[in-house]
């Protein structure tokens, strides 16, 4: 935590629906290389950044400042192109192909549609995907048809998807949810050795899972922050205690 | 091993290639050899649907699009190669008795006294051939920049394109001076002086037709064994997965759309050329509805499939439409029915189910009798030979149907 570089800077972020504001005048900065946990009650607007920050939903009002571009004004596949990866809530991959294919899918080559009727399964690709494979704990199940996988390697599989394309900034939602014990250690394992070289954030429920991994936690409460810091601190502070923790 | 990943993809790509195989001698050398030319020239006729059928394995089976309104492309097609045969047979020497000589007939019964703009440049034949593929493509274009860069999908764009197609009928049938209105372009005579009315010039077109659907289905399978295939598989079952994992989905469902409304025009502009004529019937809901209906019966995600399913469901109509015409529509939604009911993978799926094993056996059989026969072990055959053999006649390989699955690739 030595580079303090700012990757992301959401500044003045507003979002709402009909009125109600789900994200109320946010802002938030994620460092280069940082971890950064988002927790908070349901309903407080975790899903909602994520969805500004990768262009699912468009913003009222403020700014997201990524690497000197303003993602609210690009599309979802220019945020992409730029190094921001995202994980769904739940589960998002492609059932009926194998893992490799899946993986392959991801790789960031053929993006157009010219490009993707020429595209050929070459070595580095191949390579590329058993390493991302071996990473995400899945090199033995390649063949395997995606359905097939249980929900905690459907998970790992889904970040191997983003972690293919290489993004500086993965954002996962609940990266442990419906995960065993085990596998939930794996997982912490993994993230350690993902934001090595790139930046993430991570909703997550799970405080054991949270304390475990992250640099920094923000705590969110009706679509603002109610506190930012180490896990310790959070922990102790009064109004966190009384909107979240406590119950 | 890699070697073995290798050969697992010729051999499924050559059991698909047997297929294509088996249909080109059925439709190449087994119909010329038992039908009449007139029998014949209503199988050249069904094989025009094929192409729809085709596209729309392209775009429904594998891009989960589903336009109910394929009939406006198959009719462009087919009004583009009528125009130009209408004016080569509108010559001012044969239609000297008309008011304005050399205009084609429905325009001077409508008081018309100058071709209208649109029909000029369909004095050409090589403009008329690139028109053909190229007006519905394009038209296809608009409709899929306009409906998918707004994401709109499913139920609303099948809703939609059905609406284009009756727009498109009304226009036509309304406009009867511009367009012949509802008895469509008749009187088709010449193509750039060759009589196609001929028995030996429909044999020729029969074949034209057969050789532009196989290379249809080769083009198609190429699509489809591409990484683009594989996106809209993806796309069908998670878009926004698919989107946030950077590609533009708009741009590629725009693109298989176009492709499955060119493909679907070269079937009408051949339908015109064998049938010789074309009207505003082949555009409309009814039309788009029943070759929807023939991809289902085929098994939507199979293009070998769509072909026999055209062709079963066709010799069915023509069969009991000569016995029983009252109940042909209703036995026409019973199969449509139970196609969707109880078997969803329609012919393909029955083939991957019940046959696929049997032909393996049988091919494995026939390779040990021969291998008895000859008293020479297969050793000397190169690998990717004798797994083509094991699965022989691929006849309509479903791709990802329910059954056993193959890995795509095999490594330590």
């Amino acid at each position: 935590m030595t580079n303090t570089e700012v990757l992301l800077a959401i500044e003045d972020l507003t979002v709402s629906f009909d009125g109600f504001k789900a994200v109320d005048a946010l802002n938030l900065y994620v460092n280069k290389y940082e971890l950064r946990a988002v927790i908070g009650p349901n309903g407080a607007g975790k899903t909602t950044v994520l969805d500004l920050i990768c262009g699912r939903t468009k913003a009222t009002a403020g700014r997201i400042q990524f690497k000197e571009k303003d993602l609210t004004k690009l599309s979802e596949h220019q945020i992409v192109h730029l190094g921001v990866g995202r994980k769904f809530q739940t589960p998002s991959i492609y059932g009926n192909l194998t893992v490799f294919e899946n993986l392959e899918i991801s790789f960031p080559r053929g993006r157009t549609v010219l490009g993707s009727l020429v595209f050929r399964r070459t070595q580095d690709i191949r390579d590329r995907v058993r390493e991302v494979a071996k990473e995400i704990f899945l090199d033995a199940h390649l063949d395997m048809e995606a359905e097939l996988l249980s929900h905690g390697q459907k998970q790992w599989l889904e970040i191997g998807m983003l972690l293919i394309q290489e993004p500086e900034l993965m954002m996962l939602d609940e990266p442990v949810a419906g995960m065993s014990v085990k596998e939930r250690e794996q997982t912490a394992e993994l993230l350690g050795r993902i934001c090595r070289n790139r930046s993430v954030i991570v909703i997550e429920h799970d405080m054991e899972f949270v304390k475990s991994i992250a640099h920094k936690v923000t705590v969110m409460h009706q679509g603002k922050i109610l506190a930012e810091g180490t896990m310790e601190s959070v922990q102790e502070n009064e109004k966190v205690i009384e909107v979240y923790l406590g119950h | 091993m890699k070697k073995a990943a290798v050969d697992e993809n010729r051999s499924k790509d050559g059991s698909w290639l047997l297929g294509l195989a088996v249909l080109s001698a059925l439709i190449f050398i087994v119909m010329p050899l038992c039908f009449d030319i007139f029998r014949l020239n209503l199988v050249g006729k069904y094989l025009t649907y094929a192409f729809v059928a085709v596209g729309l394995v392209l775009c429904w089976g594998q891009g989960g699009i589903l336009s109910l309104g394929q009939g406006v492309f198959f009719g462009l097609g087919g009004y583009c190669m009528a125009m130009f045969l209408k004016l080569e047979a509108s010559d001012p020497k044969s239609t000297a008795i008309q008011s304005t000589p050399g205009i084609p007939d429905f325009m001077d019964w409508n008081q018309l006294t100058k071709l209208p703009w649109f029909w000029q440049p369909f004095h050409s034949l090589t403009f008329t051939l690139i028109a053909v593929v190229l007006v519905p493509s394009l038209f296809a274009f608009i409709i899929g920049v306009a409906m998918f860069k707004r994401r709109v999908g499913g139920v609303y764009f099948a809703i939609i394109t059905q609406a284009v197609a009756a727009i498109l009928t009304i226009l036509i049938v309304g406009r009867q001076g511009l367009t012949g209105g509802i008895n469509g372009i008749t009187d088709l005579k010449t193509l750039h002086g060759w009589d196609i009315r001929t028995n030996g010039a429909k044999y020729v077109l029969y074949f034209i037709n057969a050789g532009l659907l196989v290379a249809s289905l080769l083009v198609s399978k190429y699509i489809t064994s591409s990484k683009l295939g594989r996106l809209l598989l993806a796309m069908r079952d998670k878009e926004e997965r698919v989107r946030f994992s950077g590609y533009d989905v708009s741009n590629f469902k725009v693109f298989i759309f176009c492709m499955a409304a060119g493909i679907s025009a070269l079937g009408g502009a051949m339908f015109t050329l064998q049938v010789g004529f074309m009207s505003p019937s082949f555009v409309g809901i009814v039309p788009s509805v029943e070759m929807v209906i023939f991809t289902a019966v085929g098994g939507r995600m199979s293009l070998l499939g769509a072909v026999y399913g055209t062709l079963l469901v066709n010799f069915g109509k023509t069969y009991f439409s000569e016995s029983y015409p009252a109940l042909w529509l209703l036995l026409m939604g019973g199969l449509f029915i139970s196609v969707v009911m109880f078997f969803p993978n329609g012919l393909a799926g029955l083939y991957d189910q019940h046959l696929k094993k049997r032909v393996a056996a049988a091919g494995a059989r026939f390779r040990a009798g021969r291998a008895a026969g000859l008293k020479t072990a297969p050793a000397g055959e190169p690998p990717g030979m004798e797994k083509t053999a094991a699965t022989l006649p691929g006849g309509i390989p479903g791709k990802r149907t329910k059954g056993p699955k193959q890995p795509l690739e095999t490594r330590p």
